[in-house]
Order: structure tokens, then sequence, then C-alpha cells
């Protein structure tokens, strides 16, 4: 009946002056990954408050499986976990204590939280860690334990807000695994002991989740991406499809000396844009010079002292085409 | 020819048996931007601690600006700047105010390099601006200022760009960019291949080691030696299981709503008629870019 396990309308939310998020609408598929990508104030987080019913909004209709987030919270609530950015855990509780705290906060019995969390440690890859300290845990452990806690309930739908922030990239790719591991697989298709109330979920039905991050290497992971500014969504696609908008669009050039290289490229009419990166740069042009450009900058750039020693058009990145897009957003 | 910026050898630190850093070698001329990467605890913040003088090498040598760490570390911190995520802004004080602040606790009264350092990091009209109100691309516009506020020849910046969209990261790196050409040298450390992939140079650590250090492409060209293949079938779990247990695959990983295979001598028709035979459908495989991210879970695995 349902086909959107999220499904959120018009949605706005002012505080004083600033409208944080502005006519928002977001539908997230079962056993999808969407990731809602901006900087910091964009009204991610706002967003997310809002999905979960944690803050009341101006305008606007929300409903997480079906059930409207205002109008049957409870129903709503229990789809949801929700990993915020700053989630706390106590530091002098053991991780199966942390857990059954968790736990017992959201109503559920010894006879269910318990084997429950002990499957969720074991995925997660605590199982061995269950009597120590949270305190004692690494930077990425702790969070394995802050995804456990939100798992606990089983939810549905799971809210990570940036998540990986200050997390290095092996732990950051574990991390993504188990996200994807959750979604393409969800947990537990072993029956539950007896009582297991609202259990009922047909296997096929995987967990959805909605991530934010201000990073293009995140991003790029997620099924869909959402792409916040100033509190409304910009650009809405799947990575892939969101990279083909500038197919043909971005040039890689190499030479030296590379400031001679940039401020001509700088020059060309039809470039758009330019951007170091590293030992190269990437050159953002309009649509249908490739051609052209290819043929010319060769020879500007020898005429201004540089040399070439690469120019070729490459796959747009996320990034060249969010950047694209935040600029032409400004008119 | 100029001496190089920093010059580390053999550089060392032991924390009782615990070897942070072992033995590191490498050089760094003036206005390049290098990439510092590794896992947590892979020895990187200490190296940088050594460098700047605020931790005592165990063993070996490193000269930073011509000084050496272990004797000059006053001189050091006196010409270096270092930028923070979580660098104290004061958020009841204005823009000038927190450069005037942070200039005063370098010794720096002259009233001109405070203007000069604000219009060179992009902050002038916005002198008399609350710092609170400042979105996270001007506050970290104004964290730069604050290290460069007494004109450092290096520059540490630590995740410099977290929290901001890709715009105002690009915008942020045009300004380094700026100061490397004007001969300053940048050291970056960050987790994410976003900021890594800006650097001239990236260098990688695991466990004290410095494992590689090279310019973005070359490291890509050397270390993933293999072909990136981007695989869509489904179920995907089961074909993570069958693709990482066929010959040639080195690496396979979940990557949202595909697989990322880095394999040597496997081609696509083989992974296609596996993956069928083995009852996975297929929907396209499609050859992928080696990245940085490769390139570190190589290295550091």
């Amino acid at each position: 009946m349902t086909d959107y396990l999220v499904n959120a309308t018009g949605l706005k939310k002012s505080f004083g002056a600033t409208c944080a998020v502005d006519d928002v609408s977001l539908r997230i598929k079962a056993g999808e990954i969407y990731g809602l990508v901006g900087s910091d104030g964009a009204g991610k987080t706002t967003t997310m408050r809002l999905l979960v019913g944690a803050l009341l909004q101006d305008a606007g209709e929300v409903s997480v499986c079906g059930y409207d987030i205002l109008k049957q919270s409870e129903q709503a609530r229990s789809q949801i976990g929700y990993l915020s950015q700053r989630f706390s855990m106590y530091e002098d509780l053991t991780v199966l204590e942390n857990i059954r705290f968790f736990a017992e906060i959201r109503g559920l019995s010894a006879t269910e939280w318990l084997p429950r969390s002990m499957e969720i440690l074991e995925f997660v890859g605590l199982g061995k860690f269950v009597d120590r300290r949270a305190g004692q845990l690494s930077g990425g452990m702790k969070q394995k334990l802050g995804l456990a806690s939100a798992l606990v309930t089983r939810p549905r739908l799971l809210l990570l807000d940036e998540p990986t922030t200050g997390v290095d990239p092996v732990t950051r790719q574990d991390f993504w695994q188990l996200v994807i591991k959750l979604v393409s697989q969800p947990l537990s298709p072993t029956p539950l002991p007896q009582g297991e109330g609202q259990g009922v979920r047909e296997q096929s039905e995987g967990v959805s989740v909605l991530i934010s991050t201000p990073y293009m290497d995140e991003a790029s992971r997620c099924h869909r991406v959402g792409f916040m500014k100033a509190g409304k969504i910009i650009a809405e696609d799947t990575p892939s499809n969101l990279r083909a908008r500038l197919n043909g669009r971005v040039l890689e050039l190499r030479g030296s000396p590379i400031n001679v290289l940039r401020h001509v490229a700088h020059q060309d009419e039809d470039v758009e844009d330019v951007a170091a990166f590293g030992d190269k740069l990437h050159v953002r042009i309009r649509a249908d010079k490739s051609d052209l450009i290819i043929n010319r900058l060769p020879d500007e750039i020898k005429a201004a002292g540089g040399t070439i020693t690469n120019l070729r058009v490459i796959p747009p990145a996320l990034e060249d085409v969010f950047i694209a897009l935040s600029e032409s957003s400004h008119d | 020819m100029t001496e190089p910026v920093i010059v580390v050898e053999n550089l060392t630190r032991l924390f009782g048996n615990f070897v942070a850093v072992d033995h590191i070698n490498f050089e760094v001329q003036a206005g390049e931007v290098i990439g510092y990467l590794g896992p947590n605890g892979s020895g990187k913040t200490t190296t940088i601690r050594m460098l700047l003088g605020l931790l005592k090498p165990s063993d070996g040598k490193a000269t930073v600006l011509g000084y050496d760490v272990f004797k000059q570390s006053e001189e050091i911190r006196a010409r270096v700047g270092y930028m923070s995520q979580k660098f104290a802004i004061y958020d009841d004080l204005t823009t000038l105010e927190n450069l005037t602040f942070y200039g005063g606790v370098y010794g720096i009264n002259d009233k001109a390099r405070i203007q000069h350092t604000l219009e060179l990091v992009g902050l002038k009209g916005h002198e008399n601006t609350l710092t609170s109100s400042l979105s996270t691309g001007w506050r970290q516009r104004l964290s730069l200022g604050i290290a460069l506020v007494h004109e450092p020849k290096l520059l540490f910046l630590d995740e410099p760009t977290s929290g901001v969209d890709p715009t105002a990261r690009r915008a942020f790196w045009d300004l380094i960019y700026q100061l490397a050409e004007g001969g300053v040298t940048i050291l970056v450390t960050t987790h994410y291949m976003d900021e890594a992939e800006y650097c001239e140079r990236v260098a990688v650590m695991r466990d004290g080691k410095l494992l590689a250090m090279d310019t973005p492409t070359k490291l890509k060209e050397s270390i993933i030696t293999g072909d990136v293949w981007e695989v869509y079938a489904h179920p995907l779990e089961r074909g993570l299981e069958i693709l990482a247990a066929m010959e040639g695959v080195e690496r396979v990983g979940l990557a949202g709503d595909h697989l990322r295979v880095i394999s040597k001598r496997v081609d696509k028709d083989a992974m296609q008629s596996l993956l069928s035979r083995e009852s996975i459908s297929v929907e396209k495989i499609e050859r992928g870019e080696p990245t940085l991210e490769d390139v570190f879970l190589s290295l550091a695995r």
C-alpha cells in the first residue's frame, strides 16, 4: 500500500527570521539509502528532526511507514531509529548495559532486547566487547555502538545524521559496509522468540536509510542523493544520473607552470570554472564545447609560456555537479 | 636551489614501548601542498606535533624552516600557523576583534597587517559581523585568517573544510593555492578524500610508518595496479561473496547500489558468466576510475 517509507511534502520550518527548511518534499523507498548532502546550516539536521517528529513543522506533512508523524506519532516513531550527531552513551556502562538502557526506554522487555541486542552487536562487530565499558571503546567502536543502539527496536527507517564525522576512512568503510548490508539484507530473518508483536515484516522489505553528510565521497555511496542548500533541495537523483548531467563538460588539464594554465583557462570564454586539484586542474566548460576547447587551449597556453602534458575529457565527479548546481541556484 | 621547508630523517617517537612514529623520512619543498592521511592512531598527529616542536622526538632528525625541532622549537612555533577545526573563535566578538585578539597573542599590533589578513581571506566587508552569525564556510575563513595573521611560512591545517559544502570547500582551496603560490608551504591532515584530492602530494601513514608519499595520480597508478569495475548485480551481498572468492579479484566492496571490484586479469565477461552461473542477475558491469580512497584502503589494511 505504502510505496514510500518516508513521504514528506511541503515541509517548512523557521526559527525566528531564519527559514531553516523551505518547502522540502522527500520520498524514500523501502531498501533505499538516501543521502542528504549540504553544508552545515543547509537544513539537513532540521529536516531529519522534522521527519522523526522531534520538531514541529510550520507547514507540510510527514508520514513514516504510512503513519502520520503528528497524528500517529507512537506508531510512526516505533518504526524509526535515529542516530544524531551528538548521540550520547554512558561511558561508565558496558556496551551491553548501554544497549539495554536504550532498549528499555523504548519499552522492550528483557526477553525481547537480549537476543536482539546480541544479534545486533554481532552484526556491528561488537559481539566480543559486550562487557567493555563504553568509555574504553575507540572512536569507530563507539560509533558502532551508536548504530547498534539505534537498531535495537529494529526500525524500518534509520536516520543517520553525519555519522562519520571525524572517523578515519578505514572505519568509515566498515561503517558503510554495515549500512549497505542492513539495507540489502535486513537483520534477523530468523524468527524471534514468541511475544514478538509488530515484528511481522516481510523479508523482502529492506530497511531504508536517510544519511546526511557534507562529503561527496559519502554521497556517492547512496542510492539517491538530495542536495540541500539554504533550506531547499535543489537537486535530487542517483549519483550516476547526477554525474551524467555534466558529461563531456569536465576536462582534466595537466602541464606547467600550473598558475599559467590556470589563468589562461580562466580567460577562455567557454570555461565556466577552473579548480586546482594538486598536480592537475579540472576545467568545467560550456556544453558541446569540448572539441573546440581541446583544440584551442593548447595554443593559448603556449602563447602564455606554458606547456600542456595532458588535456582530456574526464568523467565528472559529484563535486563538479554540485558546484555547478550551486552556482546556477544563485540566479 | 632553496632548501626544503621540512626535512625529516628517521624521525621516531616512542610512548613507553609503543612506537608511535617509526623511522620516517620525507622532505617538503617551499610552496608545496601536502596531504597527510592515516587511520586514527597511525602516528599522524604525533608527527605533526613533533614538527611543530610540541613534542620531543625519541630519535632521528627533523628541521622545519631550517630550524632543528630538538633545539629550536620556539623559532619554529613563531613561524608556523596552525588551523584546527576545533579552533576557538570568540562568538561574541566580531571578525575584526577576533583577528586583532589573536594578532595580539603573536605580538602583532599593526592595524594594516590585520586589515591585510582580513582581505586575504576574503572577509573584507564583514569586519563588524559578530562571528556567531557567520556561516561555517566564513568561520573557516576566519580561522584561516587567525592562523595567518603572523604571516607564517608554513601552515598546518587539520581537516580544514569539515562541515562545508563543495562550493565553500573549493573557494577555501582556491585561497590555499593562492597562499602556496606566494611561497607558503601547506600541510593538511584529513580523513576525507574530498580534501586529499586537492593536495599536490599525499602521504599515507599506518602503524607509525610512512607507507607512501606521492601525487594523487601517481599513487593511484602505483598502488592500484589492477582494474576497477563497478558491478550492478542483484542480490548484492551474494554477488560480493562470489566475486570476493574469484581468482584474480583483489578487493570487493559494497558501494551503495553496486559492487566496487579491484581485480587483475579478470575480464568483464568472466565476472558476468560466473555471476550468472550462480543465479545472480547482472544489470551491468562498467569500468571505474581508481580513487584515493582505493589507494588508502589498499595501504591501510
